[in-house]
């Protein structure tokens, strides 16, 4: 089975949301730092006093790679596929597969739509990236 | 007080080594780097290890003391990836310039290769991706690699031929050592031409998984007259760090190796133009372009074109991993850093044979954890 990620107390609220089909993204209500992944305190100012907000789950790919070797045997059936790091509009960057999309389609800069896949008995929402429909 | 000193190397056989453990393989590289430096075990009075991925433990130098009969007064492991090896020269030599150790055995090795097999291995470097934001995605660390290198072609131009060009001067070099796992010569056709692991990486981008170990015994300064082989000064070291997980990581083209080797060099009083030899952490080829320009050796983009006319070879403005780096002498874990620690003082002692660098004086060495994570540089010259 491929990995299905276990939250954390810190990243409960970020896959609540994926569940309820938001990306969410942490920002720093003192200094107003965005990131992402979640943490219990700012990773600028240190304060912990962080706010939930809503992404509206578009971006663009920063880099990608096509991956021909898996890293293990849940991954095999799947290869090739795409890795991405996708940067979002709001200022922070998540890794994601991209699917629904031809590989030799994917480009630095393409513009993508942040989509939610079903992981371990649809317990888990896993953010993924799909080509902007235009 | 005079500086630290290289005073002992020791490398194993690097390769599909069947009768050997992780703990046969330290115990060899021990005692070798020991003898070499004319000193016995009962001298030794630090022990610095790293960590197996074949035969973990939580507490390995106390292992590694229990099986070999050390009793030092200070022992740690450290856990750095592939920054391990240079990590553990520069710890060793603070601990001697503090007052603390007069012998310290910095100590890597592993049997990756017949020990958990190529995809034992595979999976269990996957591991170093975050378990909830990077390995749902099916991550293994060529992939990580791949992104920063298609990034780097798309800011500076870099091709797939220059990438390529990497992996054959390495091989070129490691054909002239006896002991390097992977000799045979190779064209940039071979690299080009071999199969895609994570694209734009070819399987010939990426480095060896070999069994294998190295030692290496750091001393005071004072002892350096009574050492029955010449003296190698640790000149400088440095660390540079950014991130840990790749999706974290604050630029793909800027890494903490400008910062490691910058204060490297500072503490040396030294600079790019005053090294005769580098030995550079060259876990892809990517590795290694990225580090070379972000060091300073070349100017952004021109790492590449120049490693295609030929720049890291023996007569070359850069003589770069002369006993074939991780892409062709060997990777065992925290031991293919130690590899290079190894192969500059060799080049120091002017004891490289037929791969000797004319007049070494001044070695650069380097090596980065992660995906170009966690960065140790060090400068190490003859006294």
């Amino acid at each position: 089975m491929k990995p299905v990620p276990r939250a954390t107390f810190e990243t409960e609220p970020f896959w609540q949301a994926c569940a309820d089909g938001f990306l969410t993204y942490q920002c720093c209500s003192t200094c107003g730092h965005v990131q992402f992944y979640p943490r219990t305190v700012c990773v600028r100012c240190h304060n912990s006093a962080l706010e939930w907000k809503k992404s509206n789950g578009t971006g663009s790919v920063h880099t990608f790679t096509i991956v021909h070797r898996a890293p293990s045997a849940p991954f095999k059936p799947d290869v090739p596929y795409a890795i991405t790091l996708i940067d979002l509009d709001e200022g922070f960057r998540i890794m994601a597969n991209m699917l629904e999309c031809s590989l030799d389609a994917i480009y630095i800069g393409m513009r993508v739509d942040i989509g939610f896949e079903c992981r371990g008995d649809g317990a888990i929402h896993l953010p993924q990236a799909y080509p902007r429909r235009a | 007080m005079r500086i630290p000193v290289i005073s002992g190397v020791f490398d194993t056989k690097v390769g599909n080594l069947p009768r050997s453990s992780c703990m046969s393989l330290h115990a060899e590289a021990a005692l070798g780097a020991v003898a070499d430096a004319g000193l016995g075990i009962g001298d030794i009075d630090g022990l610095l290890c790293a960590y197996s991925l074949a035969e973990p433990h939580p507490m390995l130098s106390s292992a590694v003391a229990e099986y070999l009969g050390i009793s030092a007064v200070f022992e740690s492991s450290l856990s750095l990836g592939g920054a391990t090896a240079a990590t553990l020269v520069m710890q060793a030599a603070a601990l001697i310039e503090a007052g603390v150790c007069r012998h310290v055995l910095a100590l890597t090795g592993d049997n990756r290769l017949t020990g958990m097999s190529r995809d034992g291995a595979v999976a269990a470097l996957a591991g170093f991706g975050h378990p909830q934001f990077e390995q749902p995605y099916g991550m293994s660390i060529p992939a990580a690699y791949g992104m920063v290198a298609q990034r780097y072609m798309h800011e500076f131009g870099l091709t797939a031929e220059q990438m390529a060009a990497v992996a054959v001067v390495q091989r070129k070099h490691a054909a002239r050592h006896p002991q390097a796992h992977m000799r045979e010569p190779i064209t940039l056709e071979d690299v080009l031409q071999s199969r895609m692991i994570a694209s734009p990486l070819h399987l010939l981008d990426c480095c060896l998984v070999s069994d294998g170990a190295a030692a290496v015994v750091i001393s005071t300064g004072d002892a350096r007259n009574e050492l029955p082989k010449p003296a190698v000064g640790i000149l400088g070291a440095g660390q540079g760090h950014t991130h840990e997980h790749i999706v974290a990581a604050p630029s793909l083209v800027d890494f903490g190796c400008k910062n490691s080797a910058a204060l490297a060099f500072r503490r040396a009083g030294l600079s790019v133009s005053d090294i005769d030899v580098a030995e550079i952490y060259d876990s892809f080829t990517i590795t290694l372009i990225v580090e070379l320009e972000s060091i300073g050796f070349f100017a952004r983009g021109e790492a590449g074109p120049a490693i295609a006319h030929g720049a890291l070879e023996l007569d070359g403005v850069l003589p770069c991993n002369t006993h074939g780096g991780l892409l062709s002498y060997g990777h065992s874990g925290a031991a293919g850093g130690m590899f290079h620690v190894v192969e500059a003082v060799r080049q120091l002692r002017r004891e490289a044979n037929t791969r000797q660098v004319k007049d070494a004086e001044l070695a650069f060495v380097h090596g980065d954890g992660g995906v170009l994570s966690a960065h140790c540089s060090l400068v190490l010259g003859r006294l």
